[in-house]
């Protein structure tokens, strides 16, 4: 774009035809710290298919780690209690938070501004510190119970479900409010002429609209609560183990190729969602 | 007839909460507006504010809480040297990480910016991807190659010389920072830098400005907002972290986070008075820092 306004008289800096000692040395350090950030990846995936029962070093090709897993029934468990979690909250997260950024976008009200700020801090705020708040408050909440009802309440799957609901609806909300940025409000309004009501003209007129950025959010969302390591940690109590938790606690005790194994498809299951975020994002440009 | 007359009962009902709806926008808003404010309040809010009351709580035998108030715990925080340390150590390991972040990250969001929009888009993906996964995993992946038989030590080892023990050690642990934190500093200076006008480069370059200067000048205040978010994005999670220390840093020395995470959940017993005090003086550590370097970053406008 910037070409076509410049006339070819004059040198564009830092452009593309002019191969300066400058920009090689800017495009060998962009190549240099990509091979930094995809180094430890493909070492990863790498040495998930090593014979080596170490895990460490390339010895011959195998599969066994993979087939181990299937056999290994903690783990599939865990993986099975991280995907139940993951996708609770990602339903409740994405309704209450679509909620929210249409309350945010839509209304003046007072108190908008503090709850602004409500909604940006658990985004901002250190996990950890996010992780003990949360610990501390279900401790509390259940010694009271105890006390004033006699009611037993216990960490589990229903605390780790809670505690990410509350940390995705943060990023559920700032990614639906960007798409309502760009709303045409007059559609709404021209619904409303033809007699629709307040139901029908968010049913078929706004949801669909708004959909991809619903949709971005809900898998936001989703990534969040699968990975997320030190909020689960904090709030799951004994008895109960999600994925990243239990892969940690291996981790702790020895590096094996069937920890790089495991660790191989949860990247396998980020970047396949990375791309299907992306695809979303791309199909709202057209 | 009983079903009929039912069924435009409820009809008749819905009909009235529409009604009800359109006439009161207040009840819409706050229909619309309480799942979230509850759920923020419930699960956010208030636990913070049990944190509070619990900085203020003794810690007694056994790790049972008892609410007598003490400032007790703030003291201990100011004058035992291992949570002095730890603070100095996290907030250090937190100023390092974010400058080389800054360092490494600027280039490279530039390089991206100036490639033709396809390479862009490739490009960009290849830092988004790391952004979103799992960070855990990718920080286990450094154990494996900086293990005692790993590809580092086992290329040493080809040329003759003698194995190192690259990990655990508090160069792994930076590395890993490092390492976590570059994509959250990439992606901002990009969106800054997408939005950089080049040709003002141009015109900083007619009026007799070389190179540095047009940079320093034009390009790096203009961009300013991008290394600002970039920056709180590296460093808040860099000064709580606990995960990178603990796998990379064989948990021999003491991060903030660490600490955190034995008080609340590992020592026998625990303190989580103490704990508590410890994460409350983090946050306020935490937004003095970041409030005086907005200042010095914006004041650099002027």
């Amino acid at each position: 774009m910037v070409d076509i306004q410049t006339p070819p008289s004059v040198r564009v800096v830092g452009g593309e035809r002019r191969r300066s000692p400058g920009s090689l040395a800017l495009g060998a350090h962009a190549m240099l710290t990509l091979a930094f950030l995809y180094a430890p990846i493909v070492v990863l995936v790498l040495f998930s298919f090593t014979r080596d029962s170490f895990g460490v070093r390339w010895t011959g090709f195998t599969f066994d780690w993979y087939v181990r897993l299937l056999a290994d029934q903690r783990l599939l468990t865990a993986a099975m209690n991280t995907l139940i979690v993951a996708l609770i909250s990602t339903i409740v997260s994405t309704i209450i938070g679509t909620m929210t950024a249409m309350a945010m976008e839509r209304y003046r009200f007072r108190g908008r501004t503090g709850f602004d700020a409500l909604l940006y801090l658990p985004i901002v705020i250190p996990e950890i510190v996010m992780a003990l708040a949360l610990l501390a408050f279900f401790a509390f909440s259940f010694g009271l119970l105890e006390t004033l009802f006699g009611i037993r309440l216990q960490f589990g799957l229903a605390t780790v479900t809670i505690s990410h609901i509350a940390f995705t609806i943060s990023f559920v909300v700032v990614v639906v409010r960007a798409s309502l940025k760009g709303f045409d409000m007059r559609l709404e309004e021209a619904a409303q002429d033809l007699g629709a009501n307040e139901w029908q003209t968010f049913r078929y007129i706004t949801l669909p609209l708004i959909m991809p950025g619903v949709i971005g959010g809900a898998l936001l969302a989703f990534t969040l609560s699968l990975d997320d390591f030190v909020i689960t940690f904090f709030t799951t109590g004994s008895g109960v183990s999600l994925l990243p938790v239990e892969v940690y606690g291996q981790v702790k005790r020895a590096i094996t190729p069937k920890i790089n194994a495991i660790s191989t498809l949860m990247l396998l299951v980020s970047i396949t969602l990375v791309f299907l975020s992306q695809f979303v994002q791309r199909r709202r440009e057209i | 007839m009983a079903a009929d007359t039912l069924a435009s009962d409820s009809q008749q009902r819905e009909g009235q909460i529409a009604a009800l709806l359109r006439r009161n926008e207040r009840l819409q808003l706050g229909l619309l507006l309480f799942p979230g404010l509850f759920w923020l309040v419930t699960f956010f809010a208030l636990p913070l504010v049990v944190v509070v009351l619990y900085s203020f709580a003794t810690n007694g035998p056994g790790g049972r809480i008892e609410w007598t108030f003490t400032l007790n715990n703030y003291r201990t925080l100011f004058t035992e040297s291992l949570y002095v340390n730890a603070y100095w150590r996290s907030i250090w390991a937190g100023v390092w990480t974010t400058l080389v972040c800054l360092i490494v990250g600027y280039p490279l969001a530039y390089y991206i910016v100036r490639r033709p929009p396809r390479w862009r888009t490739v490009l960009l993906f290849l830092i988004l991807i790391p952004f979103w996964t799992n960070f855990l995993v990718r920080t286990y992946a450094w154990m494996i190659i900086l293990s005692n038989n790993g590809i580092i030590n086992s290329a040493i080892q080809a040329l003759g010389l003698p194995r190192v023990a690259l990990y655990p050690s508090e160069g792994a642990v930076l590395v890993g920072l490092i390492y976590g934190g570059l994509p959250f500093m990439v992606l901002p200076i990009y969106a800054s830098l997408a939005r950089f006008d080049f040709t003002l480069m141009e015109a900083a370059a007619d009026l007799g400005a070389n190179q540095v200067q047009a940079f320093l000048r034009v390009m790096l205040p203009l961009t300013m907002p991008g290394v600002a978010a970039g920056s709180v994005l590296v460093f808040i999670p860099t000064v709580g972290q606990f995960v990178v220390s603990d796998l990379l840093g064989g948990a021999k020395v003491d991060y903030l986070g660490n600490l955190l995470q034995r008080l609340f959940t590992r020592s026998n017993p625990p303190n989580w008075p103490l704990g508590s005090a410890m994460a409350i003086v983090f946050m306020i550590v935490l937004t003095m820092a970041i409030i005086i370097y907005f200042r010095v970053t914006t004041e650099e406008d002027r």
